[in-house]
């Protein structure tokens, strides 16, 4: 991938990320709907037919069972799949052999099958999809031992950790929020960089109160956090870049700094990811808390496809500077 | 007095059927003789969970022999004890499995039952539900593709798992790239407790190959010849390149569903006819028909593996269950 002036998007980082591993790694397949001639309906997966063949990379039927289930077999004999569901809200369609066959394979099989596939799929709101294009399901893997569930939020993560992924030995979820795809551009080592899975990021360090989010939750959190520096608050944003296996010491070091937390996620509130987040933080760091922990989420309703309803429940950087300014003068 | 001697009607079968036949016999009274012990264990209450083969060993073990355990594929659902020593796997395992002992091979004592797991032999882990393996079938093939080997995977479902939406995804995706599949379905007129009618508008599972564009063969599960010559040429249709086929076995389900099911559903005509349809006898007296086997051979052999398997029962009750730390072990590579 070439690099602009200003680097590439996350979705080039996607795309690149693909292109070298379908180029360093034979075993390497991209398999889904629309993945071939036309590239992924997100461009995702473009140029990569025309560079390495209709049989790597495979336009599928429209089977988000046989997408994963196939997946899943060719993992077990020997290659490395890459699964695109078109949108992650598809994934309920696939959830037994995700659920059922990929997170239990290794455990049923006491070792004897590994299943190395990524599972990778677009989510999350704010682009007028309705209910059906902009679900945030992470949560719903996170509960499954034996996944791994990442959700980058910069290209240079959405690279390093989607080879990290594709080079991992048990079924991986990759989570691309839309939001993040071409949001902004940012210059990507040349080097061949793998970022290590399961190990959060400090994507800027503060002195008043810890956000600690992922995917969309990062960039509303960069927003709140130069709109506070201004009134004279600096927040620390703790990006935790894999929520399964999720990096507790980074959350304890970011609750210790700043002995307050907002936790920030564009899923639904109720059973969340921030549940847990809140929870641990209860169980093991109550002692470093200066202030009742503080969840910013969704208001537990399905995606509208109308912008004044979809806004009413989605969370956006107004909610977090909100929630921001009232905990930092707790 | 002239005593007339009626000559046994000699059936001339090529030297390699019989072989092959003397071969299903042997592996179907050794999966029978496993049977009888895991139900007796499971009223014993030593054994949690049995599932049976038991009617379906002909079917099973004259399809599965078609393969090369460790390069084809195997993908199986949790009915297939036959075919699972068909590929290699011992009744000691199975045994170790049912009682649900640590060194079990295939799943540890984790899961139930003949849930079958031996990647060696290309075994691919069984799970409950139903159809689930299908599309890893269809994966397995692709693999294959990929990766430039010849392997077939063969997949196994019964006319329960052929109502499932796994069913037709997998079959429809192996015949739009035609992928070297071979579905193998158990028909067996049950699932559990729902018979056949109530399952399927039409006749035959294997009906519906047409509308997946690949050949479907119904077929009688107790004609072991037929079934493996079904079978090898569904194999090198698979192995040339030319897509996957649907072979339907029609057998008879002659005990519960498993052993948790009381069979109530069935009327006693019902379950003694499926009894009474047990293949073995007539594989025996295909076998007797052509001298490749007497009465007092079957029955010493019958004694024979019952005795082998007791032996097995023996070993694997004296090893040990799985140390209770051990339950997080394999949730990812180590």
């Amino acid at each position: 991938m070439t690099q602009g002036q200003h680097g590439i998007t996350f979705l080039e980082a996607v795309n690149a990320a693909l292109r070298e591993e379908l180029a360093r790694d034979a075993r390497v397949v991209a398999i889904g709907e629309d993945v071939g001639r036309k590239g992924g309906v997100f461009r995702a997966t473009a140029g990569l037919q025309a560079e390495f063949g209709a049989l790597r990379v495979l336009d599928t039927p429209i089977s988000e069972i046989a997408i994963a289930g196939v997946a899943i077999g060719a993992a077990m004999r020997g290659l490395r799949p890459v699964a695109e569901f078109q949108f992650a809200d598809y994934m309920q369609v696939a959830f037994d052999q995700i659920v059922n066959q990929a997170a239990t394979m290794r455990w049923r099989s006491v070792g004897g099958w590994g299943c190395p596939v990524v599972f990778r799929a677009p989510f999350g709101a704010g682009v007028h999809g309705g209910v059906y294009h902009s679900q945030s399901v992470e949560a719903f893997y996170c509960h499954v031992p034996g996944l791994k569930v990442v959700v980058p939020a910069t290209p240079r993560d959405a690279k390093g950790l989607l080879k990290a992924a594709i080079r991992d030995e048990d079924p991986v979820i990759f989570f691309e929020h839309k939001q993040s795809y071409r949001r902004f551009r940012e210059t990507v080592p040349d080097a061949d960089e793998v970022v290590p899975i399961g190990v959060a990021r400090l994507d800027r360090p503060g002195r008043d109160l810890s956000v600690i989010t992922y995917g969309v939750g990062v960039h509303h959190a960069r927003h709140a956090a130069d709109v506070l520096a201004a009134e004279g608050v600096f927040v620390e944003i703790l990006d935790l870049r894999t929520l399964a296996p999720m990096d507790r010491a980074a959350i304890a070091r970011t609750v210790a700094n700043t002995g307050k937390a907002l936790i920030v996620h564009e899923a639904n509130k109720t059973m969340g990811v921030g549940a847990e987040i809140a929870a641990f933080i209860a169980e093991e760091l109550f002692m470093d808390l200066d202030a009742p922990l503080v969840r910013v989420a969704a208001a537990d309703c399905h995606v509208p496809y109308n912008g004044p309803e979809e806004e009413a429940i989605i969370p956006n950087p107004d909610w977090v500077i909100a929630a921001a300014r009232k905990l930092a003068a707790f | 007095v002239a005593v007339a001697i009626t000559p046994k009607p000699q059936t001339s079968l090529p030297a390699q059927d019989v072989q092959l036949l003397r071969r299903v016999y042997r592996l179907a009274l050794t999966a029978r003789a496993v049977d009888e012990r895991l139900w007796i264990l499971g009223r014993q209450g030593r054994v949690n969970f049995v599932l049976t083969a038991r009617g379906h060993e002909i079917a099973q073990i004259a399809t599965a022999l078609t393969l090369r355990p460790g390069i084809d594929s195997a993908w199986f659902y949790y009915r297939d004890l036959a075919a699972a020593l068909a590929l290699g796997v011992t009744p000691y395992e199975i045994l170790l499995g049912a009682l649900g002992r640590a060194s079990d091979p295939h799943s540890g004592g984790r899961q139930l039952t003949a849930h079958f797991s031996a990647p060696k032999l290309g075994i691919g882990s069984v799970s409950s539900v139903v159809a689930g393996g299908l599309p890893h079938a269809v994966g397995a093939a692709y693999a294959a593709r990929v990766l430039g080997q010849d392997s077939v995977a063969m997949t196994y479902f019964g006319d329960g798992g052929a109502s499932s939406g796994q069913t037709h995804e997998a079959m429809n995706f192996a015949a739009v790239h035609r992928l070297p599949v071979v579905f193998v379905c158990e028909n067996n007129g049950y699932a559990l407790s729902v018979p056949l009618e109530q399952q399927m508008a039409v006749g035959s599972v294997a009906d519906r190959a047409a509308a997946y564009g690949m050949p479907g063969r119904s077929m009688d599960g107790a004609d072991a010849l037929a079934v493996h010559h079904a079978a090898c040429e569904a194999v090198q249709r698979a192995r040339a390149g030319r897509g996957p086929t649907l072979i339907e076995t029609r057998v008879p389900r002659m005990l519960p569903h498993s052993s948790q099911d009381d069979d109530a559903y069935r009327t006693p005509d019902e379950r003694q006819a499926a009894a009474g349809a047990d293949p073995l006898p007539r594989l025996r007296g295909q076998l007797m028909d052509c001298d490749a086997l007497s009465d007092d051979q079957a029955e010493a052999e019958f004694d024979q593996i019952r005795a082998d398997v007791l032996a097995d029962e023996d070993r694997a009750v004296a090893q040990p269950e799985p140390e209770p730390a051990r339950a997080r072990r394999w949730l990812y590579a180590e």
